[in-house]
């Protein structure tokens, strides 16, 4: 007979349980990674104790806006997302994939080992976890797997926040990916601060997070605590910044390919591509050829591409793509509508950062809703049926 | 004549024609055989009869001084040669030559243009298979003036 | 929290994206900007493939590009490529001499739906290039010729002087087991085939259309008439195979480039059934 007690299912930690908590994941060999305060905005980076992260700070978000605020109070996740994702830790930026050298008999092609740095994420927000999940399904389910990204992927430890304010442009809500942490989790955090107290309800969803939960100071949680929790959640949940319609979308879309809104978003898009690499499940990449100058020496580098670039469609004799209508439209259905034929899931979560952090303040959810407000079809879909 | 009626009815351009517009047609046709390297019509003659291919294959050929003769498009079995007799002033704008032994039977066109301005309804019959291979002749023109196989 | 159903049980190495090296065996020019190449790996055997798959071809320090098949197995354990200099990394193929040495991933794709097509009439309409594509799929169907009812291969190039395999195409047309129609944009009178669009040559050879499978490969809008042409005489478009290219770094489905609506050209297509693209294939710059 085990006697060992069953891990809590939920517990109680205070701001030092969270301290405890980075410390432990670091003394288990992980790169503890989380939210910080850094040039005017939340990003994710190394830390190493409570101090280094962005207590007492919310942020203010609107289409093309964002600016990091005091609290009037300690909470240390009282924020939304900020422009980073953890995209850039389990996808990052770059990555050299192989290095070629001339030898005497030709060519010789060395690929790295796949190295994991064993991250821990701490901060977690549901959308994010909704989207690590997507980019799983485009890495790893598909008839070939990026190994290096399951390696990164597979020790990654997870620590989840339950969302307590809503960004002004969030909209998890409706893509029915937050506000709360359902999976995809080792531990998940909603911090309640009320007048007497500062704590987190811990929900456990693994044996490693109930592990490591077992290696923090905790009290068992209590019912009103649960009910704390849920009455934050709920909240956020109601104090959604934007919505997004998302019944039919896709065939809305796929029938609208002509639609004028293209052009109307066009002459507004600059092309940037900050919506791409902002969004946390944007994905696509491409690779760069470097020689030496002895030309003897060569390496391939796998680079986020976007697919705003005229160079991003380049087929011999030019871009597929020229107009900026197209390569919105691309991007646009993509996200909400072919994603879903090419994995079987949207490729938006509500996040917000596309509309937060484009320059010109262009919004997706207005977008989608521009189109469904005045239908028009594409002719080549109205042609088949006629 | 019985037999020019049957060669009529077996060409594709006049599937689908009454037995009495057949013998119409009839009246104004011809039987045709072009050696290979004969011309059925050279540009700037008038355009006074149009050809429907029985076999064999005829270019359309175009020159500029000074240079190779450059063929436009060529044409086989089945297929009708010449548009020019339908619009004024009647006449050729390329020259038709047999690449081949060529077989066809020649229409006359003051006679077919008489008949089908008498005959409204035989006119709308001739503008509707006309019609139809002019524009393909067009798209396909279109297209290979994309030159898609060059280097873009 | 690891991903569910991490397939990882493999070594933990990026090897799709890793190249093996194939030596240059033997180079033949075809056309003042074209060369076939014959490939074999250094090591071990090369992988099996089908008609109208691709690999990825890489030039030392250059790049990498997606060149179709052009051989069939009777290259042994070559890889038969036919690549046209139009830009760097193809022309720094192009420029490659036997001894010399490529990487290459592959292949990778969907072909040429060969075998379902036994017992129908085939119909290969070609353009320009195109025809390197279609090769290993006609080389197959004369191999089993018996599977299979009436056979043509329409090809449309440029000028009879920028003909590729312009020898197999006049072998191909001895054998009395198959119709091959030739046609050229530009022609000067010594040329006695056809000039005009390969389209055009549809219904001079069209079988009985219920029966015909048509695979179609050359530039797009050759490729679009081509259909247009084929529906018209009565295929039905599920029966009509046409081979896409779009842009390909990854050659996996996971670097986004090749999209073309909600397709990946690289592991859905690039060879891809006329009805279920018609209406993305018919709009611009998707």
């Amino acid at each position: 007979m085990d006697d060992r007690q069953a891990p809590p299912h939920r517990a109680v930690i205070t701001v030092e349980g969270v301290g405890q908590l980075l410390a432990e994941l670091a003394t288990r060999g992980h790169r503890v990674l989380g939210p910080t305060a850094r040039d005017g905005a939340i990003v994710y980076d190394d830390i190493g104790a409570v101090s280094d992260m962005p207590q007492g700070w919310t942020d203010r978000q609107d289409a093309g806006r964002y600016k990091l605020e005091r609290r009037d109070d300690d909470a240390l996740f009282g924020y939304a997302v900020g422009p980073q994702s953890w995209k850039k830790f389990l996808h990052p930026p770059m990555e050299t994939i192989w290095r070629s050298r001339r030898t005497e008999s030709g060519l010789a092609i060395d690929a790295p080992i796949a190295v994991s740095e064993k991250f821990a994420f701490i901060g977690v927000r549901a959308c994010e976890l909704h989207a690590i999940a997507i980019q799983d399904r485009v890495f790893l389910e598909g008839p070939y797997v990026d190994k290096a990204y399951g390696v990164r992927r597979q020790d990654a430890f997870i620590v989840a926040t339950n969302c307590a304010v809503a960004g002004g442009t969030c909209f998890c809500v409706s893509m029915g990916t937050g506000p709360k942490a359902q999976s995809g989790f080792d531990l998940a955090l909603t911090e309640i601060i009320e007048d007497d107290r500062h704590v987190f309800l811990v929900e456990v969803g693994s044996d490693a997070g109930a592990d490591v939960l077992a290696h923090i100071e905790h009290q068992p949680a209590a019912r009103m605590d649960v009910i704390a929790a849920d009455t934050i959640i709920a909240h956020t949940a109601a104090n959604m910044g934007r919505e997004m319609e998302t019944t039919g979308l896709k065939e809305l879309l796929q029938g609208n390919l002509t639609h004028e809104q293209w052009e109307k978003v066009a002459d507004r898009c600059l092309s940037c591509g900050n919506c791409t690499m902002v969004c946390p499940t944007c994905f696509c990449t491409t690779v760069e050829d470097h020689s030496d100058l002895a030309g003897l020496n060569a390496e391939r580098v796998k680079e986020w591409d976007s697919c705003f670039t005229q160079d991003f469609s380049y087929i011999h004799g030019g871009s597929v793509r020229k107009s900026t209508s197209s390569r919105y439209r691309q991007w646009m259905t993509h996200k909400l509508a072919s994603w879903i034929d090419q994995f079987g899931t949207s490729g938006c979560v509500g996040c917000g950062r596309c509309v937060t952090w484009c320059p010109v303040g262009i919004d997706i959810t207005a977008e989608a809703a521009a189109i469904r407000a005045a239908p028009q079809k594409s002719s080549v879909v109205a042609d088949a049926r006629a | 004549m019985h037999g020019l009626d049957v060669t009529l009815e077996e060409h594709p351009f006049f599937a689908g024609f009454s037995p009495d517009q057949n013998r119409i047609v009839s009246g104004c046709a011809r039987n045709h055989k072009f050696d290979a390297g004969h011309y059925l019509f050279r540009e700037g003659d008038p355009a006074n009869e149009f050809f429907l291919i029985r076999h064999g294959r005829v270019a359309l050929e175009i020159v500029s001084p000074g240079q190779a003769p450059v063929v436009i498009a060529t044409l086989g079995k089945g297929e009708i040669v010449g548009a020019s007799w339908l619009v004024p002033p009647y006449r050729w704008m390329f020259d038709a030559r047999a690449v081949e032994l060529t077989r066809a039977i020649g229409i006359d066109a003051a006679c077919l243009r008489g008949k089908c301005d008498a005959d409204a309804q035989l006119g709308y019959e001739m503008m509707k298979r006309f019609l139809p291979v002019l524009v393909k002749r067009l798209n396909a023109t279109r297209l290979q003036l994309l030159d898609v196989y060059g280097k873009r | 929290m690891a991903p569910p159903d991490a397939r990882l049980e493999e070594p933990h190495t990026t090897d799709a994206f890793v190249p093996d090296l194939y030596r240059v065996e033997a180079v033949r020019r075809e056309l003042s900007d074209t060369v076939t190449l014959e490939l074999a790996p250094i090591s071990g055997t090369r992988p099996a493939y089908a008609p109208g798959q691709f690999n990825m071809l890489y030039a030392f320090g250059v790049g990498e590009i997606a060149i179709s098949i052009s051989g069939n197995h009777e290259s042994g354990n070559r890889f038969i490529h036919t690549v046209r200099d139009v830009g760097a990394v193809s022309g720094a193929i192009c420029r490659s001499a036997p001894g010399d040495v490529l990487g290459l991933r592959g292949p990778f794709g969907v072909g040429w739906p060969v075998a379902a097509a036994e017992g129908s009439d085939v119909m290969f309409v070609a353009g320009g290039l195109g025809l390197a594509p279609l090769r290993p799929a006609i080389l197959e169907v004369l191999e089993n010729r018996a599977r299979y009812d009436r056979v043509a291969i329409l090809f449309g190039t440029r000028n009879p002087a920028d003909m590729l395999f312009r020898h197999q195409l006049e072998s191909w047309r001895q054998r009395l087991d198959i119709e091959v129609e030739v046609t050229v944009d530009h022609a000067d009178p010594d040329w006695h085939g056809h000039v005009g669009v390969v389209p055009g040559l549809i219904p001079h050879v069209m079988f009985d259309p219920a029966e015909t499978v048509a695979f179609v490969c050359g530039p797009e809008v050759m490729m679009r008439f081509t259909a247009t042409a084929l529906t018209a005489a009565g295929v039905a478009s599920e029966r009509i195979h046409l081979s896409m290219e779009r842009n390909m770094k990854c050659a996996i489905g996971i670097c986004g480039h090749c999209q073309f609506g909600p397709d990946f050209v690289c592991k859905d297509g690039p060879v891809m059934r006329y009805d279920r693209i018609a209406e993305i294939l018919a709009l611009r710059e998707i």
